[in-house]
């Protein structure tokens, strides 16, 4: 049962993350990442992480990618108004992309064979025990990142103001 | 120069914490369309329920008979002259032998147009005759698609000769022969 | 699963479907009847008797109205917003509890189609995808009347749904756990959380109004200046999964209200009572839609009242007024519940 959950939710998720490269029309580009991103929702509920699956929801579906789909309905990119691309930049291009691929590949098979160690049934995923570690063991790094986004968010609003006094 | 005593001077002091708070300004809104809620509807339905007029409501024209069933019009014109938006027409002709039954003088309208669209209700033509022969009624004029028919003649504006078919127009008259 | 629970869920879960969508059909019916008497009118009373069965005749209209697809449109995306705003809507009374539990032959079965450990953290996931709809279905429009509505639409529920989730972390704070019905069991009788949380719950209906979009957060569709903002473009039945999208949401947040802060399906005395266990509950859902109906009203009673914001006020409140409140709420209640704490550590001593 799982198992076809799992691939089916995995052919969606590499569907849609190609489906963002491949579409013509920006919104549609965004509108495919965001399914993506609800596909990989659907697999942290199948590793029984629900609340990583909702933060997921609520923060990178909800709020970043509705910024994302602001942004590119106000700038109203089309297929049409879309630059043309040198044969030179899609040369460089291919060249990069093989190359990333390549690393990608060498990687990959440096690994001894992929073994997942956490098991499906864990229970680190739900709410009670990820806030144990959380403000147990890693204590100190989950209170240095609160302090890097307070310092993000001042200088956002130092950003968005329009003049320093 | 003052009109009346209910002019206010516009202050635009600070507004105290209570009002900045606007809480209190909502809920005594909500009180006021709460109080509402159980007031007494002004709405009538209106195919069943329908409001009373005024008996001094100007509507629909009719052109009376006598007691015998005669017509009062004389066709002598003062309506006409009196109408302030030129609606009334006629053409006057001599009472024959033999149609005193039809028509009280010896002058009466042989043709008598009101334009509905032209009219403004405004009971002059009432005013201005001599003969009470021209009454305003309660009736709704009715609303139709063509101009044609809103020239109204003397089928729709003649009441009926029979007696249980008069048009009753005590209210008005009472009115007419006060002023 | 047992069969038994199978059945009990399937007609759990098609009940619960089949209710809200009655409900938001006869809030349609119910606003129109309360906009009227609030104004000292009759309101609609010519289909069945005292107007019962207009719902049904709107339905009837939407649906054998002309559906229009603008010409340049974006056809996939123009119908798939509508769907989204219907699907959000009917998605988020999963986690709602609505009543305790049935004792059936011996067995019982729990008056919830499924109690997940993050029930509040589940709506809000689904309350954020909800602004999908209305982005997708007013840019799609092409129409620059419904992007402007689109967008305002979506940086008014962003900036809400801050402060909502604020205002919900001192109540998760001092029930310490994200399940709802977790949440309802621990305020039995009258202790409902209202009473110790009245700022949160002040914040929570204030954002709860603007995630709404009703009045006076209606900007994203003020026929004033925007014609009819993200659904300008719309007709027939597509426009009316929009529309009633918009009640079933407003039956759902009046739920999560009552469930949060007014006890859900508890009543002062009802235990008291000495009924038997199935009667009990009965009793307390249907108590509980007696509250969830009261704020229905209250939604509606507001619309009726106070005029809309105006854009700049309306971002002031939510960033600069309900934010800091939020925050304030959260440092207070951490305060006191430090303090009990302490207390309860030193009388054990």
């Amino acid at each position: 049962m799982s198992k076809i959950a799992f691939f089916v939710l995995a052919f969606l998720s590499i569907f849609s993350a190609m489906m963002v490269v491949f579409s013509r029309k920006p919104v549609h580009s965004v509108l495919s990442l965001i399914f993506c991103f609800f596909t990989i929702a659907g697999h942290y509920i199948l590793l029984n992480a629900q609340f990583l699956a909702a933060v997921h929801i609520i923060v990178y579906a909800g709020a970043i990618m509705v910024l994302f789909l602001f942004v590119i309905m106000l700038l109203n990119l089309n297929a049409e108004s879309e630059p043309h691309k040198t044969s030179a930049g899609k040369i460089a291009a291919v060249v990069s992309g093989g190359l990333l691929l390549l690393v990608l590949v060498s990687v990959l098979k440096s690994t001894d064979g992929l073994q997942l160690s956490a098991s499906p049934d864990s229970q680190v995923g739900m709410v009670k025990n990820l806030g144990m570690v959380l403000y147990d063991k890693y204590m100190l790094p989950f209170e240095v990142s609160a302090l890097l986004f307070l310092t993000a968010m001042i200088g956002a609003t130092m950003i968005g103001k329009k003049e320093l006094d | 120069m003052q009109l009346t005593n209910r002019s206010k001077v516009v202050v635009r002091k600070e507004m105290s914490l209570a009002e900045r708070l606007y809480l209190p300004a909502i809920l005594g809104g909500l009180f006021i369309t709460f109080k509402h809620f159980f007031r007494k509807k002004t709405t009538i339905s209106y195919p069943e329920v329908q409001r009373q007029f005024t008996p001094v409501y100007r509507g629909h024209h009719v052109l009376k008979r006598d007691e015998q069933g005669r017509e009062n019009c004389t066709a002598c014109g003062l309506c006409a002259v009196a109408c302030p938006a030129e609606a009334i027409t006629m053409t006057a002709a001599e009472r024959k032998p033999g149609e005193e039954k039809l028509y009280r003088e010896e002058k009466y309208a042989s043709v008598y147009e009101i334009n509905m669209l032209r009219c403004i209700f405004c009971g002059l033509c009432e005013e201005a005759c001599p003969k009470e022969a021209i009454f305003l009624t309660d009736k709704i004029v009715h609303s139709g698609y063509e101009r044609q028919g809103f020239i109204f003649g003397k089928d729709k504006l003649v009441e009926p000769v029979e007696a249980d078919k008069r048009v009753d127009i005590s209210g008005r008259l009472k009115a007419h022969r006060k002023n | 699963m047992e069969t038994a629970d199978l059945i009990f869920k399937i007609v759990f879960v098609l009940g619960v479907f089949g209710v809200s969508l009655v409900i938001a059909m006869y809030s349609t019916y119910a606003e129109r009847k309360v906009a009227a008497f609030f104004q000292d009118r009759i309101g609609p009373n010519r289909a069945g008797p005292f107007g019962l069965l207009q719902p049904l005749a709107d339905g009837v209209k939407m649906f054998m109205k002309e559906e229009i697809i603008p010409t340049h449109a974006d056809k996939a995306l123009f119908i798939l917003g509508p769907s989204i705003a219907m699907l959000t809507a009917c998605m988020t009374s999963v986690v709602i509890p609505w009543g305790s539990s049935l004792i059936i032959n011996g067995k019982e079965f729990v008056m919830q189609i499924t109690d997940v450990n993050i029930g509040i953290l589940y709506v809000f996931g689904v309350v954020s995808i909800g602004v999908y709809g209305i982005m997708i279905g007013g840019w799609a429009s092409n129409n620059k009347f419904s992007l402007l509505g689109a967008l305002r639409a979506s940086s008014q529920m962003i900036s809400y749904e801050l402060a909502m989730g604020m205002s919900i972390i001192a109540l998760v704070m001092m029930t310490g756990t994200l399940s709802i019905r977790e949440i309802v069991e621990s305020q039995p009788g009258a202790h409902w959380n209202v009473f110790v949380q009245p700022l949160g719950f002040l914040l929570f209906l204030i954002c709860a109004f603007a995630e709404t979009n009703r009045t006076p957060f209606d900007l994203p569709e003020c026929e004033t200046e925007l014609v009819g903002g993200y659904h300008t473009e719309y007709s027939s039945m597509k426009l009316g999964f929009y529309l009633f999208a918009e009640y079933i949401n407003m039956f759902i947040s009046s739920a999560i209200i009552v469930c949060l802060y007014f006890g859900g399906y508890n009543f002062p005395f009802l235990n008291s009572l000495g009924l038997s266990h199935n009667l009990t509950a009965i009793l307390g859902t249907v108590l509980m839609f007696g509250k969830i109906f009261f704020f229905i009203f209250f939604f509606m009673w507001v619309r009726w009242t106070i005029p809309r914001f105006r854009y700049d006020q309306l971002m002031r409140l939510g960033w600069k007024i309900l934010i800091p409140l939020a925050v304030l709420n959260i440092v207070i209640t951490a305060v006191v519940l430090l303090f009990k704490y302490d207390l309860w550590n030193t009388s054990i001593n």
